[in-house]
Protein backbone atom coordinates (compact mmCIF):
# COMPACT_ATOMS: atom_id res chain seq x y z
CA UNK A 1 0.00 0.00 0.00
CA UNK A 2 0.99 3.28 -0.81
CA UNK A 3 1.65 5.90 2.16
CA UNK A 4 -0.68 8.53 0.94
CA UNK A 5 -3.34 5.70 1.60
CA UNK A 6 -1.68 3.87 4.70
CA UNK A 7 -1.63 7.79 6.07
CA UNK A 8 -5.57 8.54 5.25
CA UNK A 9 -6.68 5.41 6.99
CA UNK A 10 -4.45 5.80 9.99
CA UNK A 11 -5.33 9.43 10.71
CA UNK A 12 -8.93 9.00 9.85
CA UNK A 13 -8.88 5.91 12.34
CA UNK A 14 -7.80 8.47 14.91
CA UNK A 15 -9.99 11.02 14.48
CA UNK A 16 -12.71 8.92 14.54
CA UNK A 17 -12.02 6.83 17.64
CA UNK A 18 -11.09 10.47 19.49
CA UNK A 19 -14.63 11.43 18.08
CA UNK A 20 -16.46 8.41 19.15
CA UNK A 21 -14.59 8.96 22.66
CA UNK A 22 -15.30 12.57 22.75
CA UNK A 23 -18.81 12.37 21.96
CA UNK A 24 -19.40 9.73 24.89
CA UNK A 25 -17.84 12.34 27.09
CA UNK A 26 -19.99 14.90 26.18
CA UNK A 27 -23.00 12.89 26.68
CA UNK A 28 -21.66 12.12 30.16
CA UNK A 29 -20.62 15.20 31.00
CA UNK A 30 -23.83 17.53 29.66
CA UNK A 31 -24.61 20.65 31.26
CA UNK A 32 -27.97 22.28 31.34
CA UNK A 33 -27.81 25.51 30.92
CA UNK A 34 -30.22 28.17 32.20
CA UNK A 35 -32.64 29.30 29.12
CA UNK A 36 -33.33 32.60 31.07
CA UNK A 37 -29.42 33.17 31.73
CA UNK A 38 -29.05 32.98 27.62
CA UNK A 39 -31.89 35.16 26.64
CA UNK A 40 -30.94 38.10 29.64
CA UNK A 41 -27.60 37.91 27.91
CA UNK A 42 -28.85 38.80 24.53
CA UNK A 43 -31.12 41.42 25.59
CA UNK A 44 -27.56 43.35 27.36
CA UNK A 45 -25.06 45.40 25.43
CA UNK A 46 -22.61 42.57 25.13
CA UNK A 47 -19.62 44.45 25.72
CA UNK A 48 -18.40 43.74 29.40
CA UNK A 49 -17.66 46.84 30.60
CA UNK A 50 -18.39 46.23 34.21
CA UNK A 51 -19.78 48.93 34.93
CA UNK A 52 -22.68 47.11 36.51
CA UNK A 53 -20.12 45.48 39.18
CA UNK A 54 -20.05 42.54 37.80
CA UNK A 55 -17.46 40.96 36.16
CA UNK A 56 -18.86 41.65 32.28
CA UNK A 57 -22.17 40.70 30.48
CA UNK A 58 -22.85 37.52 31.31
CA UNK A 59 -21.72 37.36 34.94
CA UNK A 60 -24.33 40.35 35.27
CA UNK A 61 -26.86 37.87 33.27
CA UNK A 62 -26.70 35.09 35.88
CA UNK A 63 -26.89 37.96 38.43
CA UNK A 64 -30.07 38.79 37.36
CA UNK A 65 -31.30 35.23 37.09
CA UNK A 66 -30.39 34.76 40.57
CA UNK A 67 -31.96 37.69 41.97
CA UNK A 68 -28.78 39.05 43.16
CA UNK A 69 -28.89 42.24 40.41
CA UNK A 70 -31.43 44.93 39.93
CA UNK A 71 -33.26 44.49 36.44
CA UNK A 72 -32.00 48.08 36.40
CA UNK A 73 -28.37 47.94 36.88
CA UNK A 74 -26.76 47.76 33.47
CA UNK A 75 -25.80 51.49 33.65
CA UNK A 76 -24.68 51.64 29.56
CA UNK A 77 -28.19 49.86 28.06
CA UNK A 78 -29.97 52.36 30.14
CA UNK A 79 -33.99 52.50 30.17
CA UNK A 80 -34.64 50.47 27.21
CA UNK A 81 -31.86 47.30 28.37
CA UNK A 82 -33.99 47.82 32.14
CA UNK A 83 -37.48 46.94 29.76
CA UNK A 84 -36.28 44.22 27.65
CA UNK A 85 -34.62 42.71 30.95
CA UNK A 86 -37.24 43.44 33.62
CA UNK A 87 -40.03 42.22 30.66
CA UNK A 88 -37.62 38.96 30.51
CA UNK A 89 -37.95 38.76 34.25
CA UNK A 90 -41.42 39.28 34.35
CA UNK A 91 -40.98 42.50 37.06
CA UNK A 92 -42.19 45.80 37.19
CA UNK A 93 -40.01 47.87 34.89
CA UNK A 94 -38.42 50.69 37.30
CA UNK A 95 -36.75 53.77 34.73
CA UNK A 96 -33.65 54.86 37.02
CA UNK A 97 -33.06 58.34 36.26
CA UNK A 98 -29.63 58.48 33.50
CA UNK A 99 -26.95 60.08 34.59
CA UNK A 100 -24.11 61.52 32.49
CA UNK A 101 -20.33 62.40 33.55
CA UNK A 102 -19.44 65.74 34.83
CA UNK A 103 -15.64 67.18 34.49
CA UNK A 104 -14.98 69.01 37.83
CA UNK A 105 -12.39 71.76 36.60
CA UNK A 106 -12.63 74.82 33.95
CA UNK A 107 -8.79 75.83 34.22
CA UNK A 108 -7.53 74.97 30.89
CA UNK A 109 -4.11 75.93 29.21
CA UNK A 110 -5.85 80.00 29.42
CA UNK A 111 -6.68 79.99 32.77
CA UNK A 112 -4.13 77.93 34.71
CA UNK A 113 -0.40 78.63 33.57
CA UNK A 114 2.15 75.71 33.59
CA UNK A 115 4.78 75.85 36.24
CA UNK A 116 7.29 73.31 34.21
CA UNK A 117 6.92 71.22 30.87
CA UNK A 118 6.61 67.76 31.20
CA UNK A 119 8.32 65.79 28.75
CA UNK A 120 7.13 62.19 28.49
CA UNK A 121 4.17 59.83 27.78
CA UNK A 122 1.07 61.94 27.68
CA UNK A 123 -1.07 60.08 30.07
CA UNK A 124 -2.43 61.99 32.84
CA UNK A 125 -1.81 59.19 35.22
CA UNK A 126 2.13 58.97 34.28
CA UNK A 127 2.04 63.02 34.51
CA UNK A 128 0.21 62.84 37.64
CA UNK A 129 3.13 60.47 39.25
CA UNK A 130 5.74 63.17 37.49
CA UNK A 131 5.79 65.56 40.58
CA UNK A 132 1.97 65.77 39.67
CA UNK A 133 2.10 66.88 36.42
CA UNK A 134 3.31 70.58 34.81
CA UNK A 135 0.23 72.25 35.15
CA UNK A 136 0.05 75.27 38.22
CA UNK A 137 -2.68 73.87 39.81
CA UNK A 138 -2.05 70.46 41.50
CA UNK A 139 -5.87 69.57 41.81
CA UNK A 140 -7.20 70.48 38.00
CA UNK A 141 -7.17 68.63 35.41
CA UNK A 142 -4.00 67.59 33.36
CA UNK A 143 -4.85 67.65 30.01
CA UNK A 144 -3.56 64.87 28.59
CA UNK A 145 -7.20 63.33 27.40
CA UNK A 146 -6.48 60.04 29.07
CA UNK A 147 -9.99 59.96 30.03
CA UNK A 148 -11.14 60.77 26.39
CA UNK A 149 -8.91 57.85 25.27
CA UNK A 150 -10.82 55.31 28.12
CA UNK A 151 -13.84 56.44 26.71
CA UNK A 152 -15.74 53.65 24.76
CA UNK A 153 -18.68 55.75 23.33
CA UNK A 154 -17.61 58.93 22.01
CA UNK A 155 -18.75 60.51 24.75
CA UNK A 156 -15.47 62.80 25.21
CA UNK A 157 -13.61 64.95 23.46
CA UNK A 158 -10.35 67.26 24.22
CA UNK A 159 -11.34 71.39 23.44
CA UNK A 160 -8.60 74.04 22.27
CA UNK A 161 -8.22 74.96 25.86
CA UNK A 162 -6.97 71.21 26.83
CA UNK A 163 -10.00 70.59 29.04
CA UNK A 164 -12.17 67.65 28.61
CA UNK A 165 -15.71 68.33 27.19
CA UNK A 166 -18.70 65.70 27.67
CA UNK A 167 -21.40 64.74 25.01
CA UNK A 168 -24.08 63.96 27.37
CA UNK A 169 -25.96 62.48 24.53
CA UNK A 170 -23.39 59.80 23.88
CA UNK A 171 -22.17 59.12 27.73
CA UNK A 172 -23.63 56.12 29.37
CA UNK A 173 -22.26 56.58 32.76
CA UNK A 174 -20.25 53.81 32.40
CA UNK A 175 -17.80 55.60 34.92
CA UNK A 176 -14.78 54.51 33.06
CA UNK A 177 -13.27 58.47 32.65
CA UNK A 178 -14.16 58.78 36.30
CA UNK A 179 -11.33 55.67 37.58
CA UNK A 180 -9.27 56.51 35.12
CA UNK A 181 -8.55 60.27 36.20
CA UNK A 182 -6.06 60.60 39.16
CA UNK A 183 -7.21 64.02 40.13
CA UNK A 184 -10.89 62.33 40.61
CA UNK A 185 -12.10 65.65 37.79
CA UNK A 186 -14.53 63.59 36.34
CA UNK A 187 -18.50 62.54 38.68
CA UNK A 188 -21.15 61.37 37.58
CA UNK A 189 -24.06 63.52 37.71
CA UNK A 190 -28.05 63.20 37.70
CA UNK A 191 -28.62 64.29 33.60
CA UNK A 192 -31.07 66.87 34.84
CA UNK A 193 -28.61 68.84 37.22
CA UNK A 194 -27.69 71.78 35.44
CA UNK A 195 -25.48 74.08 37.85
CA UNK A 196 -22.08 72.97 38.30
CA UNK A 197 -18.94 73.81 40.85
CA UNK A 198 -16.37 72.82 38.66
CA UNK A 199 -13.24 73.10 40.69
CA UNK A 200 -11.19 70.14 42.73
CA UNK A 201 -8.82 72.64 44.40
CA UNK A 202 -8.45 72.28 48.08
CA UNK A 203 -5.75 74.71 47.95
CA UNK A 204 -5.69 78.16 50.31
CA UNK A 205 -7.45 81.28 48.28
CA UNK A 206 -4.74 82.42 47.50
CA UNK A 207 -2.63 80.10 46.14
CA UNK A 208 -5.60 79.31 44.35
CA UNK A 209 -5.60 82.52 42.72
CA UNK A 210 -1.78 82.37 42.03
CA UNK A 211 -2.70 79.43 39.64
CA UNK A 212 -5.92 79.69 38.28
CA UNK A 213 -8.17 82.35 37.39
CA UNK A 214 -11.16 80.64 37.57
CA UNK A 215 -10.99 78.27 40.59
CA UNK A 216 -12.69 78.16 44.08
CA UNK A 217 -11.73 80.79 46.27
CA UNK A 218 -14.01 79.18 49.21
CA UNK A 219 -15.84 82.69 49.41
CA UNK A 220 -18.89 81.08 51.01
CA UNK A 221 -21.06 83.81 48.50
CA UNK A 222 -22.94 80.44 46.95
CA UNK A 223 -23.29 78.93 50.39
CA UNK A 224 -25.24 82.18 51.75
CA UNK A 225 -26.97 82.42 48.20
CA UNK A 226 -28.53 78.93 48.23
CA UNK A 227 -31.58 79.21 48.88
CA UNK A 228 -31.80 75.08 49.15
CA UNK A 229 -28.41 74.41 51.23
CA UNK A 230 -27.15 72.25 48.98
CA UNK A 231 -23.90 74.44 48.72
CA UNK A 232 -21.66 74.04 51.98
CA UNK A 233 -17.48 74.87 51.85
CA UNK A 234 -15.30 72.31 53.33
CA UNK A 235 -11.65 71.94 53.40
CA UNK A 236 -11.35 75.43 51.18
CA UNK A 237 -13.52 74.00 48.33
CA UNK A 238 -17.71 74.85 47.84
CA UNK A 239 -19.41 71.67 47.05
CA UNK A 240 -22.43 71.33 45.51
CA UNK A 241 -24.93 68.38 46.77
CA UNK A 242 -26.72 67.07 43.46
CA UNK A 243 -29.69 65.86 45.52
CA UNK A 244 -30.53 69.16 46.90
CA UNK A 245 -29.62 71.55 44.31
CA UNK A 246 -33.00 72.18 42.30
CA UNK A 247 -31.17 74.08 38.88
CA UNK A 248 -32.28 77.85 40.54
CA UNK A 249 -28.51 79.57 39.14
CA UNK A 250 -28.39 81.99 42.44
CA UNK A 251 -25.05 80.59 42.99
CA UNK A 252 -23.77 81.07 39.28
CA UNK A 253 -24.55 84.75 39.66
CA UNK A 254 -22.74 85.94 42.55
CA UNK A 255 -19.29 83.91 41.98
CA UNK A 256 -16.80 86.34 42.10
CA UNK A 257 -14.56 83.79 40.11
CA UNK A 258 -16.87 82.01 37.77
CA UNK A 259 -15.97 78.70 38.97
CA UNK A 260 -19.76 77.93 38.68
CA UNK A 261 -20.99 76.61 35.51
CA UNK A 262 -24.44 76.43 34.32
CA UNK A 263 -25.88 74.53 31.56
CA UNK A 264 -28.24 75.65 29.18
CA UNK A 265 -31.72 73.18 28.51
CA UNK A 266 -31.62 72.13 32.08
CA UNK A 267 -34.53 73.84 33.69
CA UNK A 268 -35.37 74.41 37.30
CA UNK A 269 -36.37 70.89 39.18
CA UNK A 270 -39.21 70.65 41.66
CA UNK A 271 -37.77 68.67 45.28
CA UNK A 272 -38.95 67.75 48.07
CA UNK A 273 -37.13 69.73 50.47
CA UNK A 274 -34.99 66.85 52.31
CA UNK A 275 -35.60 68.00 56.28
CA UNK B 1 16.02 6.14 40.47
CA UNK B 2 16.03 6.51 36.54
CA UNK B 3 11.91 7.63 36.97
CA UNK B 4 13.29 10.14 39.61
CA UNK B 5 15.88 11.82 37.16
CA UNK B 6 13.50 11.81 34.20
CA UNK B 7 10.77 13.31 37.10
CA UNK B 8 13.04 15.90 39.00
CA UNK B 9 14.74 16.75 35.39
CA UNK B 10 11.32 17.34 33.85
CA UNK B 11 9.85 19.46 37.04
CA UNK B 12 13.44 21.29 37.83
CA UNK B 13 16.23 21.40 35.91
CA UNK B 14 14.24 21.39 32.20
CA UNK B 15 11.46 23.59 33.49
CA UNK B 16 9.10 23.96 30.56
CA UNK B 17 8.21 27.07 31.27
CA UNK B 18 11.37 28.62 33.11
CA UNK B 19 13.94 27.11 31.59
CA UNK B 20 12.81 26.35 28.21
CA UNK B 21 10.57 28.94 28.08
CA UNK B 22 7.40 27.23 26.49
CA UNK B 23 3.97 28.36 27.01
CA UNK B 24 4.14 31.61 28.29
CA UNK B 25 0.93 32.20 26.78
CA UNK B 26 -0.95 31.25 29.62
CA UNK B 27 1.86 31.68 32.22
CA UNK B 28 0.40 35.27 31.87
CA UNK B 29 -2.92 34.71 31.35
CA UNK B 30 -3.86 32.79 34.17
CA UNK B 31 -1.47 33.66 36.88
CA UNK B 32 -3.75 36.55 38.53
CA UNK B 33 -4.57 34.33 41.50
CA UNK B 34 -3.24 31.32 42.99
CA UNK B 35 -6.62 29.24 43.36
CA UNK B 36 -6.99 29.65 39.54
CA UNK B 37 -3.37 29.17 38.31
CA UNK B 38 -3.81 25.50 40.21
CA UNK B 39 -6.62 24.35 38.92
CA UNK B 40 -4.79 25.49 35.48
CA UNK B 41 -1.99 23.30 36.21
CA UNK B 42 -4.10 20.90 37.38
CA UNK B 43 -5.47 20.84 33.62
CA UNK B 44 -2.31 20.81 31.88
CA UNK B 45 -0.86 18.12 33.97
CA UNK B 46 -3.70 16.04 33.11
CA UNK B 47 -3.78 16.87 29.43
CA UNK B 48 0.27 16.31 29.50
CA UNK B 49 0.15 12.93 31.44
CA UNK B 50 -2.37 11.57 28.92
CA UNK B 51 -1.05 12.97 26.09
CA UNK B 52 2.08 11.59 27.28
CA UNK B 53 0.96 8.16 26.95
CA UNK B 54 -1.48 8.10 23.89
CA UNK B 55 1.03 10.23 21.29
CA UNK B 56 3.91 7.13 22.75
CA UNK B 57 1.12 4.77 22.14
CA UNK B 58 0.56 6.09 18.31
CA UNK B 59 4.33 6.81 17.75
CA UNK B 60 5.03 3.43 19.01
CA UNK B 61 2.26 0.89 17.23
CA UNK B 62 0.79 3.41 14.26
CA UNK B 63 3.09 5.90 13.02
CA UNK B 64 6.81 3.86 13.33
CA UNK B 65 4.88 0.86 12.12
CA UNK B 66 3.90 2.03 8.83
CA UNK B 67 6.81 4.01 8.45
CA UNK B 68 4.74 7.53 8.72
CA UNK B 69 6.49 9.61 11.13
CA UNK B 70 5.72 12.74 9.01
CA UNK B 71 2.22 12.89 10.98
CA UNK B 72 3.79 13.23 14.27
CA UNK B 73 2.76 16.25 14.25
CA UNK B 74 -0.22 16.44 13.17
CA UNK B 75 -1.14 13.47 15.02
CA UNK B 76 0.21 14.85 18.46
CA UNK B 77 -2.24 17.58 18.08
CA UNK B 78 -5.35 15.30 17.44
CA UNK B 79 -4.30 13.77 20.77
CA UNK B 80 -3.57 17.22 22.62
CA UNK B 81 -7.00 18.84 21.53
CA UNK B 82 -9.27 15.71 22.10
CA UNK B 83 -8.15 15.55 25.57
CA UNK B 84 -8.56 19.22 26.22
CA UNK B 85 -12.05 18.61 24.68
CA UNK B 86 -12.39 16.46 27.72
CA UNK B 87 -10.97 18.02 30.46
CA UNK B 88 -13.27 21.36 29.02
CA UNK B 89 -16.38 19.22 29.18
CA UNK B 90 -14.84 17.79 32.37
CA UNK B 91 -14.45 20.68 34.01
CA UNK B 92 -17.61 22.42 32.73
CA UNK B 93 -19.85 19.57 34.63
CA UNK B 94 -17.71 19.72 37.65
CA UNK B 95 -16.29 23.34 38.60
CA UNK B 96 -18.10 26.23 36.63
CA UNK B 97 -16.10 28.75 38.73
CA UNK B 98 -13.22 27.40 38.02
CA UNK B 99 -14.19 26.96 33.99
CA UNK B 100 -15.18 30.16 33.87
CA UNK B 101 -12.17 31.63 35.87
CA UNK B 102 -9.95 29.99 33.92
CA UNK B 103 -11.79 31.01 30.60
CA UNK B 104 -10.37 31.44 26.53
CA UNK B 105 -7.00 29.46 28.52
CA UNK B 106 -8.81 26.50 29.04
CA UNK B 107 -9.57 25.68 25.33
CA UNK B 108 -6.23 27.56 24.10
CA UNK B 109 -4.34 24.66 26.28
CA UNK B 110 -4.78 23.12 22.76
CA UNK B 111 -2.24 25.17 21.34
CA UNK B 112 -0.22 25.37 24.65
CA UNK B 113 3.45 24.32 22.72
CA UNK B 114 4.53 23.52 25.98
CA UNK B 115 2.21 20.11 25.94
CA UNK B 116 3.35 19.63 21.92
CA UNK B 117 7.12 20.25 23.02
CA UNK B 118 6.71 17.32 25.53
CA UNK B 119 5.34 15.02 23.01
CA UNK B 120 7.95 15.78 20.34
CA UNK B 121 10.97 15.56 23.12
CA UNK B 122 9.42 12.46 24.45
CA UNK B 123 9.95 10.82 21.13
CA UNK B 124 13.39 12.51 20.70
CA UNK B 125 14.85 11.16 23.99
CA UNK B 126 13.68 7.84 22.85
CA UNK B 127 11.84 7.05 26.83
CA UNK B 128 10.09 4.04 27.14
CA UNK B 129 6.50 3.78 27.87
CA UNK B 130 6.34 4.36 31.46
CA UNK B 131 9.44 6.99 31.27
CA UNK B 132 7.16 8.86 29.02
CA UNK B 133 4.40 9.16 31.10
CA UNK B 134 6.70 10.08 34.22
CA UNK B 135 8.16 12.61 32.21
CA UNK B 136 4.67 13.64 31.12
CA UNK B 137 3.78 14.00 34.66
CA UNK B 138 6.90 15.80 35.58
CA UNK B 139 6.56 18.39 32.55
CA UNK B 140 3.16 18.96 33.77
CA UNK B 141 4.33 19.62 37.42
CA UNK B 142 7.00 21.50 36.44
CA UNK B 143 4.32 23.97 34.59
CA UNK B 144 2.12 23.92 37.40
CA UNK B 145 4.89 24.85 40.24
CA UNK B 146 5.80 27.86 37.82
CA UNK B 147 2.52 29.19 37.62
CA UNK B 148 1.33 28.83 40.77
CA UNK B 149 5.11 30.72 42.40
CA UNK B 150 4.41 33.12 39.72
CA UNK B 151 0.62 33.73 40.88
CA UNK B 152 1.69 34.06 44.44
CA UNK B 153 3.88 36.45 43.71
CA UNK B 154 1.44 38.32 41.37
CA UNK B 155 -1.22 38.52 44.68
CA UNK B 156 1.52 39.35 47.24
CA UNK B 157 2.11 42.64 44.16
CA UNK B 158 -1.45 44.23 44.78
CA UNK B 159 -0.19 45.06 47.83
CA UNK B 160 2.64 46.77 46.88
CA UNK B 161 3.26 50.03 45.53
CA UNK B 162 3.98 49.29 41.74
CA UNK B 163 4.82 52.65 39.58
CA UNK B 164 1.71 52.79 36.71
CA UNK B 165 3.55 51.96 33.87
CA UNK B 166 4.72 48.76 34.90
CA UNK B 167 1.50 47.60 36.48
CA UNK B 168 -0.07 44.33 35.45
CA UNK B 169 1.70 42.37 32.44
CA UNK B 170 5.43 44.98 32.74
CA UNK B 171 5.85 43.84 36.19
CA UNK B 172 4.33 40.17 35.96
CA UNK B 173 7.05 39.52 33.02
CA UNK B 174 9.75 41.25 34.63
CA UNK B 175 9.22 38.55 37.79
CA UNK B 176 9.09 35.71 35.62
CA UNK B 177 12.04 36.40 34.27
CA UNK B 178 13.74 36.50 37.91
CA UNK B 179 12.00 33.35 38.55
CA UNK B 180 13.62 32.28 35.72
CA UNK B 181 16.92 33.27 36.65
CA UNK B 182 16.53 31.36 39.40
CA UNK B 183 15.72 28.31 38.19
CA UNK B 184 18.55 28.40 36.40
CA UNK B 185 20.47 27.25 39.51
CA UNK B 186 19.30 23.57 39.19
CA UNK B 187 20.82 23.43 35.83
CA UNK B 188 23.40 20.49 36.44
CA UNK B 189 20.87 18.92 39.38
CA UNK B 190 20.36 15.73 36.77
Amino acid sequence: MSTTVISLISMGALGAVFAVGLAIASKKFHVEVDPLVESLEEALPGINCGACGFAGCRAFAEGLAQGKAAPDGCPVGGVETAKAVAEILGVEATAKQRRVAQVLCKGGEEQSASRAEFVGPQDCRIAHLTQSGSKGCIYGCIGCGTCVESCRFDAMAMNDNRLPVVYEDNCTACGACVRVCPRNINVLVDERQGVHIRCRSLAKAKQTRQVCSVGCIACRRCEKECPVDAITVTDNLARIDYDKCINCRRCVKVCPMGTIDEQEGKPVIKKQRAS
Amino acid sequence: MEFFLIFLGAVLVNNFVLVQFLGLCPLMGVSKQVETSVGMGMAVTFVMTVAAAVSWLIEHYILVPFEIEFLQTVAFILVIASMVQLVEMFLNKMSPSLYRSLGIFLPLITTNCAIMGMALLMVQEQYTFIQSVIFGIGAGVGFTIALVLLAGLREELDYADVPVPLKGAGIAFIIAGLLSVAFTGFGGLV
